[in-house]
């Protein structure tokens, strides 16, 4: 919904926030994750990510999400699935040159960015999507990365 | 301007210290010239006497000839294609990737397949949405963005790695470009992203055409105030240029071409116009002369969309080149072939 993902990039600061707390919990969890197995909880976890998040940002479930990075607003609804700032086919009002009737979402990430504490994370380059995460939780791929038992493939931390 | 080693058609010239690319366009950049581009059309044909005639209509003016790859999302003959066919002869060339068409896969070939014909100048584009162009039925790919592409095409260079990390025998020796839009919104975000794409590899930037000459101003001034025109690392800026050829034709670019802002002032100066072809051609005169008086500007980028032959006239009147005839096929040695003819091809 187009209309909560707005509501949500103009409270970017507040998701910030709760992602800030809700990040080392999920961390915490990661024994809990390791007894059960990260390829059992996966498709229970990708559920209930892919609900919450689909919800609020109309998350695409790449499985390496940079919504702290992007003002809370998902790249991955960029007709062009730019991840590094918006093209030069912005139109003066600032709505999408694919789609006229949608606010760019890079207009929308400038704005959520400047309302986040850590919003100069925008400024750092992307690495390109790997496309075999596709559809994976991206949220348990950020507790095998800070847990430490990710494989090398998966762990392609974001250049900053 | 004369190097002491102009091109010899088909080979390479040396890498000056300092510089990235064995290219013309980069030595007069760092030479601190003030540097003319401009961009072929390429033809809906497969006749490479076409491509000849097209560039030769630049000869003496451009110190570059950039390519279009598929611009607007048209379907016309490929960059590397073109840009094959002239540095086979000794033209400048500017390859243009958009990442609308390919995957990473691809581009990466093409970026070596390029730099082994001899294109030492890359243009990293997003490209526009296929909605826009002549096929709204094909699958949009943007498996990278432009900045990616940056980056991977200087690791290619500098690491001599490809994006997975495998290694490449022999480097593309190639001077990194991009695109940048001064004039659309986010505006304060602009020079900002600038500089991420400089910090990605951009060492030149050709901008989209510009028709508002305070925001370039102010453009300019920011990403001066970033430092990015200094050092060993810093970006040439060629802000891009053209000739309108009426008021009704710049009301049809400013609704139906992506990114192009054209005020309404400038709109009312043509629609004053007795000639208004004329007039479009005198406006993108004066805007050359601003441009150039800008702090921070290397060169010009002109497009001149089917006024090709109004380009000569732009540079000869404005005398932004200052007397230097930048290098073209025949200019030192008038004997040599025609580049025109395919026998100087050697199909």
């Amino acid at each position: 919904m187009h209309r909560v993902r707005r509501w949500v990039v103009r409270h970017a600061r507040l998701f910030e926030m709760i992602y800030r707390r809700f990040e080392p919990a999920l961390v915490k969890l990661a024994p809990v994750w390791r007894r059960l197995g990260h390829e059992r909880v996966e498709a229970p976890v990708r559920v209930v990510e892919k609900a919450a998040k689909g919800a609020l940002f109309d998350c695409q479930m790449c499985g390496q999400c940079i919504l702290s990075a992007t003002g809370m607003s998902c790249p991955m609804n960029c007709p062009k699935t730019l991840r590094n700032g918006p093209c030069g086919g912005v139109r003066a009002d600032g709505h999408c040159e694919v789609k006229p009737e949608m606010v760019c979402v890079w207009v929308d990430a400038w704005e959520g960015s400047r309302r986040m504490k850590q919003g100069d994370l925008i400024h750092a380059v992307q690495l390109p999507v790997d496309h075999r995460l596709t559809g994976s939780s991206s949220w348990l791929r950020v507790v095998r990365q800070r847990d430490g038992t990710s494989s090398s493939t998966v762990n392609r931390e974001t250049t900053r | 301007m004369k190097f002491e080693d102009e091109p010899v058609p088909g080979y390479s010239l040396p890498i000056l210290p300092g510089h990235v690319s064995p290219g013309r366009l980069e030595r007069v950049l760092r030479a601190g010239k003030f540097a003319i581009t401009s961009e072929i059309d390429p033809p809906d044909s497969a006749d490479p006497a076409e491509v000849l005639k097209r560039a030769a209509i630049f000869d003496g003016y451009v110190d570059a000839i950039n390519a279009t790859d598929g611009s607007g999302a048209n379907c016309h003959m490929s960059s590397a294609g073109v840009c094959s066919l002239l540095t086979r002869v000794g033209y400048a060339t500017i390859l243009q990737i958009s990442c609308r068409d390919r995957n990473r896969i691809a581009m990466q070939g093409e970026i070596l397949g390029g730099a082994a014909m001899g294109a030492c100048n890359l243009l990293c584009l997003t490209g526009d949405g296929v909605q826009a162009g002549d096929h709204p039925q094909a699958k949009p790919v943007f498996d990278l963005d432009s900045i990616s592409l940056l980056q991977i095409a200087r690791g290619m260079r500098d690491e001599q790695r490809f994006e997975s990390g495998r290694r490449i025998e022999t480097p593309p020796r190639i001077f990194l470009g991009a695109a940048e839009n001064p004039f659309v919104p986010p505006l304060d975000w602009r020079p900002l992203r600038l500089a991420k794409k400089v910090a990605a590899g951009a060492q030149f930037i050709q901008t989209q055409y510009c028709f508002d000459i305070e925001r370039l101003r102010d453009f300019m001034l920011k990403v001066n105030d970033l430092g990015l025109l200094e050092g060993p690392d810093r970006v040439f800026i060629l802000p891009g240029i053209g000739p309108l050829a009426s008021a009704r034709s710049a009301r049809w670019i400013r609704e139906h071409v992506p990114g192009v802002h054209i005020p309404d002032a400038v709109i009312a100066r043509l629609e004053g116009a007795e000639n208004q072809k004329e007039e479009g051609k005198r406006l993108c005169m004066d805007l050359l002369h601003e441009i150039r008086e800008i702090p921070g500007v290397s060169g010009a980028h002109i497009m001149a969309y089917r006024q090709e032959h109004s380009v000569a006239e732009i540079i000869e009147t404005t005398g932004v080149l200052e007397g230097r005839v930048p290098w073209y096929p025949g200019r030192d040695d008038p004997k040599a072939l025609n580049p025109e003819s395919p026998d100087a091809l050697q199909l």
